[in-house]
């Protein structure tokens, strides 16, 4: 028996959905087997990576408390993905915005009602900045996006350890490279202060929205979605291909920068060189997962989410390397990219050799 | 005098695990497919040579390892992007962020020791001659190693029939395989290709450059590279010439902190990513040359028809 690939006559609808579950199910197959070969009982690992970050009220805050920047960026990336731009460097947008939000918080001498108010503004600014750079030299300079987004996250990077290590080095911190605490004015309000879950996810509800009406609501949106897929026919239909450039880097950029704000001004309350555990990276992956779909990518991120969550359980119950968390999000990628192949094709048997 | 001697050899140096993984990358992409994830190859050769080398195992064995580490994980790539079609850009980032995953994973039983580095050779007569010893004639095997890879790569693009083959796929699969030609097996080997190279570029960086293992030690050495190949207009020379320069700066940088410049030693990390962006933009003005050797398939996915 023999199988051949062979095209669809039109592109499978079911498989469209079926796709990422199918991927989800393989990488747990996987995850399984590589517990097994590591020599921990698949299901208990499974269950300590997947079901226990779930089983409390803390779990569930922290799963939606970092499930928040992902899908955010994610929407924001998607949106430049969409038009064929490839911002892949959100990590150093993210970082930019919250190297804004905490030099305002910390020094900027505005009443208390406007403190936090003019953190995220002064994080937006800087997150769509840092992608204004890659905008700019792509739709003037003919430059590769995907090589300075990322040159400039590395810039960031060092841009924070520098601050850190010197002047926004808080005085009274032990020496450790970390600045002052943000006052409370500075810091997004907590929705029960038991938990870590604060306002800051309210953004991303916007932004999902917001994402979901310039997509399929919008005739800018159509035409960027044009724009990528048939760059000539948006041209002869007079969408030009530096506005296209201009809109998907911003967005990622300001979705990016509000994230930073969110994590200095919510989780960690202060800024420190762990600002962000590949947020940036991670939500490109969300963006793909939900097909660059506004609800599919709030469904990424929530799996994403987990995915951060159990690779840190398993590392607190079995000790295991958080490099975990990276190679299960490769993994995952690497089948959702797969399965989307069947979307288009399928195997059919044929007979004789 | 021995300044210029020591900042002369540091770039040779430097430049060698840039000039391995660029020099993989532009066969790669000569042949029509782009593989950003020679970050996660790079870093797979780099754990796997070092944990080889840490086992117990010599070092040329080490250095193959490291090599063949990174070839097996460009086989992902490979069958993703040209078995199942998938944009390139998504899988080679997938890949990026695999490597460095599993490589950390790995890694993690390494220990944070130093080990002994690969030995430089040392050439009777020639290595003692005053100046131009330690200039050229001083450096471990791997330096020479990879100036020969760029003589037989360039040869082979340019001057055999292969090579004319691979350069065809790149710019009209459907010409190559309506001629006969294997498209997808060629971009399979070139992928593989690529892939023992940035093992190679990895492995050099944690048994001869550093000779440490740390997580992400490739520090995006991987993603210079690509950026070199656009930077040479996808020619061997210029590859070359971009990873010297690279090289250099990382040198003069170190040089820098060293002599202890009033600057932020941030500043001076930084300066190879800035350059890189400004290199970038530089070429990128020359559409004429970009054009004219620029894989016209690059990142197209191909599927040959019935």
């Amino acid at each position: 028996m023999h199988f051949t690939i062979e095209q669809r006559p039109q592109p499978s609808a079911a498989m469209r959905v079926a796709a990422p579950i199918i991927a989800t199910l393989l990488t747990l197959a996987v995850g399984s087997a590589f517990f097994a070969a590591l020599g921990y009982a698949p299901l208990a690992a499974l269950h300590a990576f997947f079901i226990q970050p779930l089983s409390s009220a803390n779990g569930l805050s922290e799963w939606l408390l970092k499930a928040s920047p992902l899908i955010l960026i994610g929407c924001g990336l998607a949106v430049g993905f969409r038009g064929n731009v490839w911002n892949i460097g959100a990590e150093g947008q993210l970082i930019a915005g919250a190297i804004a939000a905490t030099g305002v918080g910390l020094y900027w001498p505005a009443p208390d009602a406007l403190l936090l108010p003019l953190m995220i503004l002064a994080g937006i600014v800087a997150g769509m900045a840092w992608a204004a750079v890659p905008a700019f030299l792509r739709a003037r300079m003919n430059t590769n996006e995907v090589l300075v987004t990322l040159m400039l996250t590395y810039v960031a990077t060092l841009l924070l350890s520098w601050l850190v290590h010197g002047p926004w080095r808080d005085p009274a911190g032990f020496n450790y490279p970390q600045t002052a605490l943000l006052p409370p004015a500075a810091m997004f309000s907590y929705f029960d202060p038991a938990y870590r879950l604060n306002t800051s996810i309210v953004a991303t509800v916007i932004a999902v929205v917001a994402m979901w009406l310039f997509t399929d609501r919008s005739f800018l949106g159509y035409k960027m979605s044009v724009s990528g897929a048939a760059p000539l026919a948006a041209r002869y239909a007079g969408f030009r291909e530096s506005s296209a450039i201009w809109i998907g880097l911003l967005a990622g950029g300001a979705a990016a920068g509000f994230a930073g704000v969110a994590e200095a001004a919510g989780p960690l309350g202060q800024l420190s060189p762990q600002i962000s555990p590949g947020y940036g990276f991670a939500a490109i992956i969300v963006a793909f997962i939900g097909r660059l779909n506004a609800f599919g990518i709030v469904l990424g991120g929530l799996l994403m989410s987990l995915l951060f969550l159990g690779g840190e359980q398993v590392q607190m119950t079995l000790g295991l390397p958080s490099a975990l968390t990276r190679i299960f999000q490769g993994i995952l990628l690497f089948f959702l990219l797969a399965c989307d192949f069947f979307i288009f094709y399928r195997l059919r048997r044929s007979g004789g050799h | 005098m021995d300044l210029f001697v020591a900042i002369f050899a540091g770039t040779v140096i430097a430049a060698t695990p840039l000039v391995f993984a660029a020099l993989g990358e532009l066969v790669v992409e000569k042949s029509g497919v782009l593989n950003l994830g020679i970050e996660g190859m790079m870093l797979m050769g780099a754990a796997i040579a070092f944990g080889a080398v840490v086992a117990g195992y010599s070092m040329p064995v080490a250095i193959l390892a490291g090599g063949l580490a990174g070839a097996a994980t460009s086989l992902l790539f490979g069958v993703l992007a040209l078995t199942f079609l998938t944009n390139q850009y998504a899988a080679g980032l997938a890949l990026a962020i695999f490597g460095s995953g599993v490589s950390a994973f790995l890694g993690r039983g390494f220990g944070s020791a130093p080990i002994d580095a690969l030995d430089r050779i040392h050439i009777p007569g020639l290595s003692d001659i005053p100046l131009v010893g330690p200039m050229l004639f001083r450096f471990d095997p791997m330096v020479y190693l990879a100036l020969a890879m760029f003589v037989a790569i360039s040869w082979f693009l340019y001057r055999t029939k292969s090579g004319l083959v691979l350069r065809t796929i790149g710019e009209s699969p459907q010409t190559a395989h309506a001629i006969g030609y294997p498209v997808i097996k060629i971009r399979y080997l070139a992928v593989l290709f690529g892939g023992l190279m940035a093992g190679l570029g990895g492995a050099y960086l944690s048994v001869a450059y550093t000779p440490l293992w740390v997580e992400n030690m490739t520090a995006g050495k991987g993603w210079i590279a690509l950026a070199l190949v656009v930077f040479a207009t996808w020619r061997p020379q210029r590859v070359l010439l971009g990873a010297w320069l690279f090289g250099g700066m990382t040198i003069l940088q170190l040089q820098g902190q060293a002599i202890g410049l009033a600057v932020p030693s941030e500043l001076l990390s930084a300066l190879p990513y800035l350059a890189t962006i400004v290199v970038l933009v530089i070429i990128s003005q020359n559409r004429q040359m970009l054009a004219l050797h620029f894989p016209a398939s690059l990142a197209k996915p191909f599927r040959p028809a019935g």
